[in-house]
């Protein structure tokens, strides 16, 4: 059933964006949010296009693998393309069709912004189809260890991240198994009703979190048993390597940036 | 009523690169009233074979037949919900399913789905509780206020007060200290005799499919690698062996008997009872001879 979910899944792979330091596939990630929002004409937004293929290409993921994990994600860059033709009214008047009118500006902000959140949801799915839960925590870990100086948790931080990832799947299966035993005691999930549908979410949501808040108990006494004591004098098994593909990909994203400034309206 | 498995095939997550093929060519029949064990590693398939029979799973390949329905693949399958309410499933750690607010409406969630009155769903419970061996006092309790083992036997009460024709158990004893065990395997064989229950036992536990099963199934690799009653399975033990299973320990004894005393019984003993009864007739015979 949430065999489908591909959020937070790692896809392990021998590619170059696989390969790469988790630190500079953050950065990347990190500003590519930022420059997304420069884009604002036909050719920008062309530009980021190209750019998120180019990765997703490198990246070795099946695109139809991709697909079939995006697809409820699709349903709500459609619906925030059909709000954005619907409710912009500036520009010249294209299709009146009885109460519906469409604008010319409504089709460009709709296509535009449906398309931003389409290569956003892109470029952040292969972070983590790409890079595996701990090395997205190791990264984060170090490039934000400069924010230890004024007293921010870094590692405290990192440590509940990767502690969530780590139990995504977990819950999934979990979750699995609830809805399973309790379709098996009549509950139907998927059809009927709405209102019966809503009420089927309360006997899969209280096993989970009954679980959950025990696993977490679990968790906390274990690693007490094992004498974890914060990030002080820690070492680390794996150590992060930047190598010249890192730095040649920030640099493919620096000339984007460029290119961007250059030819956006 | 009777369920059969035709050549079912079953993939995890097909068309994605984690794709698995689960079970391959399986087929069982299970005719109504029969007490079958499924046996098997981690891994073989079993668990997803149990879920095929109700429907839980579609098969990717091949046709389920649960009483008059049939289930087959790429086809749009309705009224599955009939289906769940003949076949009750035990999951494995069945606890976890509770969630009511009182132990009494969690046995009673079951049946009320499946159309039952409440007054008929409330006197099921009352019935089932008894069943599962627990006293009627812990009805008004939060199902989160019982011990482990009582928790166990509320779900499993959540599961019989549906009324199922054919109860299908997922290692219903894990984690369960031996008196529990036995308990509860008694509970529902006592179950099986009295109602002809048709039950699917799927466990590790060589023991208990020689003591309770009619029939065993065993598992391998997603294949079905040997069917038949405990007696033939548990005549050729080299074989199992061989499949990294163990043999139960009565028939353990025995072939260890056999070899050190040259002795050989006439056939397999599944339980200690036949086992020593044989053994003390072919002594006496000897003595006499």
């Amino acid at each position: 059933m949430m065999e489908k979910m591909i959020f937070g899944r790692y896809v392990p792979a021998d590619s170059t964006v696989h390969k790469m330091d988790p630190r500079s596939k953050l950065l990347i990630i990190f500003l590519f949010v930022c420059i997304i929002f420069l884009a604002n004409n036909w050719i920008t937004y062309a530009l980021i296009g190209v750019y998120t293929f180019y990765m997703l290409g490198m990246s070795r993921i099946p695109v139809r693998f991709l697909y079939g994990g995006l697809k409820p994600v699709l349903w709500l860059v459609l619906f925030t393309l059909i709000l954005q033709l619907l409710f912009t009214k500036e520009g010249n008047l294209l299709v009146e069709w009885g109460p519906i009118k469409i604008y010319e500006e409504g089709v460009r902000q709709g296509v535009f912004i449906s398309l931003r959140f389409f290569f956003l949801i892109l470029m952040t799915s292969l972070l983590t189809l790409t890079t595996s839960p701990i090395e997205i925590t190791d990264g984060l870990e170090t490039l934000l260890n400069p924010l230890k100086k004024i007293h921010f948790p870094v590692h405290e931080m990192a440590l509940m991240m990767s502690i969530s990832l780590r139990f995504i799947p977990t819950l999934m299966q979990e979750t699995d198994k609830i809805m399973k035993a309790q379709m098996a005691r009549g509950v139907e999930f998927s059809s009927g009703p709405f209102k019966e549908r809503i009420k089927a979410v309360i006997p899969l949501l209280i096993p989970l979190f009954v679980s959950s808040f025990k696993r977490a108990e679990e968790l906390a006494v274990a690693m007490e048993a094992r004498g974890y004591r914060g990030g002080e004098g820690r070492t680390k098994y794996r150590q992060l390597s930047w190598k010249a593909a890192d730095t040649l990909q920030l640099v493919v994203l620096a000339i984007l940036t460029i290119l961007l400034f250059l030819l956006r309206a | 009523m009777d369920i059969s498995l035709q050549q079912v095939e079953y993939r995890y997550q097909a068309n994605t690169p984690f794709e698995r093929l689960a079970i391959e060519d399986v087929s069982i029949d299970i005719p109504a009233g029969t007490f079958m064990a499924i046996i098997g590693h981690t891994g073989s398939g079993k668990s997803t074979v149990l879920q095929h029979l109700n429907a839980l799973l579609l098969p990717s390949k091949g046709i389920v037949k649960i009483g008059n329905h049939e289930i087959k693949a790429e086809q749009k399958n309705k009224n599955l919900k009939q289906v769940r309410q003949k076949v009750g499933i035990v999951f494995q750690f069945p606890e976890h399913q509770l969630f009511e607010e009182t132990v009494e409406k969690d046995i009673m969630f079951g049946p009320m789905n499946f159309g039952v009155s409440a007054d008929e769903a409330r006197e099921r419970a009352h019935r089932a509780l008894k069943q599962v061996g627990l006293a009627e006092d812990i009805l008004e309790k939060s199902p989160f206020d019982l011990s482990g083992g009582q928790m166990r036997r509320v779900a499993i009460a959540g599961v019989l007060a549906m009324e199922p024709d054919v109860i299908v158990l997922d290692e219903p004893t894990a984690g369960l200290d031996p008196r529990g065990r036995n308990e509860i395997m008694e509970m529902f064989y006592t179950l099986h005799r009295e109602r002809q229950l048709s039950t699917i036992l799927v466990t590790h536990s060589m023991e208990d499919a020689a003591r309770y099963a009619d029939q065993i199934v065993i598992m391998r690799q997603g294949k079905v690698a040997k069917k038949g009653t405990p007696e033939e399975i548990f005549s050729d033990p080299i074989d199992l062996v061989e499949m990294g299973l163990d043999v139960p320990e009565v028939v353990r004894f025995q072939l260890k008997l056999e070899e050190k005393t040259g002795i050989k019984l006439e056939k397999i003993y599944l339980s200690i009872e036949e086992l020593s009864s044989a053994v003390t007739e072919v002594l006496s015979r000897g003595v006499r001879s």
